[in-house]
């Protein structure tokens, strides 16, 4: 029904959008690509020449890289089963009728809001301080010697903080989700006998499954980059034991100034990402079909 | 509608949802109420819950000694621009996919979401440099500029998601009255989009002001906004626990509210329509 005029005038209003979204994807990564097959030390300006793959033969082969890749997989996939399996659980005990449901979720929902630097520094300090934290008065009132969590276990730390911020989020999209499954399906299946527990394994669950993938791409995607809460809580350390790839660029561009080097590391955490995100991309390119 | 289940089960069940909501709701507690302590009542051992000396001078020292206020200016000032700036852009795109969709629409709209999965560090390092070459570095405009691009992607995807839900009768009737392309934006579209907009809005705020990858690294002091002024706790003040407490609760009181507000639109809106 368009007319060629009001098809020009769409093309139009979509062309702003296009534009500064394709420069902003281009220019920047162009760069980087290009950066990265330069020797290039912001603190030895004037001598940076072509070296060709050897920033990402140092990159690759470099201890700190497996250290680091390790700690990005184990980061998503720590956080993924938390969030994953608390949120089922959580919005399964929301689903139920009780007092108060939406204070209630209200609550469950707030951490999600709080932002990265708040939540890392609060548990950081308030809850994890092997001295004066909650959690260590909590050790030392049931007789327990308090856990030192930032300094022996760092990476298990992070992997809690980050699943506080990101269990809300998981478990509102699978309420919601299960809130619209088929009422009439679930009082079927009461009928026939079926107990909670097949309930939920053949009927919730497949429900769920697709929420589930949503959830899991979705935070994938941000998980590969947590970033503020490595920062400002171990700062990487001890060593590079809660170093993630995101951080390790960082350091390898901010505090040691390698153009080269962290222009290497950022590629390849962008491969990394696109494989994630190509799951994504069909997952949510199945929802515009309907 | 409502199942019928016993009374001892639905107690049984409240209680244990209020436990969870609790235990999930209690490190935020934790730190509004020792934000209200003494430096030393915030460290005591055992700690105390409620029965404290009550006081506002964590609130008081954080605005003397490091000008919170103005923190807190960069955060509205960066999140708000950004997401208007966005709006803008990304309105009229929405508006044109939604109603006047092409064969190319769909990979368009994928494409745009696609470079929302750009990690980034990938593009950290040119970045960081044209921003030191502009004199963009730690200034308000350059990091509205950063939050707008990255998160235009989310703008039009949600907005497209809400304008594919007004039905295009109404438009094509509005076009048989003669309605111009601009008045047909303007006196039927507008009406019928502003509560999509609004939730956009609401949870593009919400994102940007909690950003805190290009936040911690491209600014100093000048243009930071609460996420980098709170990370400056990172040491040694952090081990000031009222004065932390009182920055965070200042920094996450208004973002919470909000997003209490917008939990109904959040799903969608985070999901990319996946889930409703």
């Amino acid at each position: 029904m368009a007319t060629k005029n009001s098809r020009a005038a769409a093309r139009l209003l979509v062309a702003p959008s296009v534009i500064l979204l394709f420069l902003w994807m281009i220019v920047p990564l162009g760069l980087t690509i290009y950066f990265s097959f330069l020797r290039y030390n912001l603190l030895m300006p004037g001598t940076e020449e072509w070296v060709g793959v050897l920033n990402y033969s140092y990159f690759l082969t470099d201890p700190a890289f497996f250290a680091a890749l390790f700690n990005t997989l184990a980061i998503v996939l720590g956080v993924l089963l938390i969030t994953v399996v608390g949120g089922v659980l959580i919005a399964l005990l929301l689903d139920q009728p009780i007092w108060g449901q939406g204070i209630v979720r209200l609550l469950v929902l707030a951490p999600f809001f709080v932002m990265p630097t708040v939540s890392a520094l609060v548990w950081k300090n308030m809850f994890m301080n092997p001295v004066n934290g909650l959690l260590a008065w909590v050790q030392t009132s049931l007789g327990m010697a308090p856990h030192d969590w930032l300094a022996t276990t760092p990476l298990f730390a992070i992997i809690i903080i980050v699943a506080w911020q990101w269990l809300p989020f998981s478990a509102l999209i699978l309420l919601t989700a299960l809130q619209s499954l088929d009422e009439e399906q679930r009082e079927a299946a009461e009928l026939d006998g079926a107990g909670p527990v097949s309930r939920f394994v053949y009927i919730m669950l497949p429900h769920l499954s697709r929420a589930i993938t949503v959830v899991i791409l979705i935070q994938t995607i941000f998980l590969l980059s947590v970033f503020a809460e490595i920062l400002v809580t171990t700062n990487g350390g001890p060593g590079t034991e809660s170093t993630n790839i995101a951080y390790l660029v960082y350091a390898q561009a901010l505090l040691q100034f390698d153009v080269g080097g962290a222009s290497a590391g950022g590629i390849v955490a962008v491969v990394l990402a696109n494989i994630v995100a190509i799951f994504l991309m069909r997952m949510i390119g199945r929802t515009l079909e309907t | 509608m409502s199942r019928h289940v016993s009374s001892t089960r639905r107690w049984t069940v409240t209680i244990a949802a209020w436990l969870v909501g609790i235990l999930m709701f209690f490190p935020i507690l934790w730190t509004v109420l020792t934000s209200f302590k003494t430096e030393a009542e915030a460290v005591a051992s055992p700690p105390s819950f409620l029965f404290f000396n009550w006081t506002l001078e964590n609130y008081a020292e954080v605005q003397s000694r490091s000008d919170y206020v103005q923190h807190f200016l960069n955060s509205v000032t960066i999140s708000l621009g950004s997401t208007a700036i966005g709006l803008l852009i990304a309105i009229p795109a929405a508006w044109a996919m939604a109603f006047q969709p092409t064969k190319r629409t769909k990979d368009l709209l994928m494409w745009m979401l696609s470079t929302k999965m750009m990690p980034p560090v990938g593009v950290l390092v040119p970045i960081y440099l044209m921003f030191r070459d502009a004199g963009l570095l730690d200034t308000r405009l350059g990091l509205t500029i950063i939050l707008t691009l990255i998160d235009l992607p989310i703008i039009i995807w949600m907005l497209y998601t809400y304008f594919k839900e007004i039905p295009g009768e109404i438009l094509e009737a509005a076009r048989m009255d003669g309605a111009t392309l601009w008045s047909e934006i303007a006196y039927v579209l507008t009406p019928m989009a502003v509560p999509g907009i609004a939730s956009t809005l609401l949870l593009n705020v919400i994102l940007a002001w909690n950003e805190a990858f290009w936040t911690l690294n491209l600014t100093a002091a000048k243009a930071a906004p609460l996420t980098a002024f709170i990370a400056s706790y990172s040491s040694p003040e952090g081990l000031f626990y009222a004065k932390l407490s009182a920055a965070s609760t200042m920094a996450i009181a208004p973002i919470l509210i909000l997003g209490w507000f917008s939990q109904k639109q959040l799903v969608r809106g985070l999901t990319f329509g996946a889930v409703k």
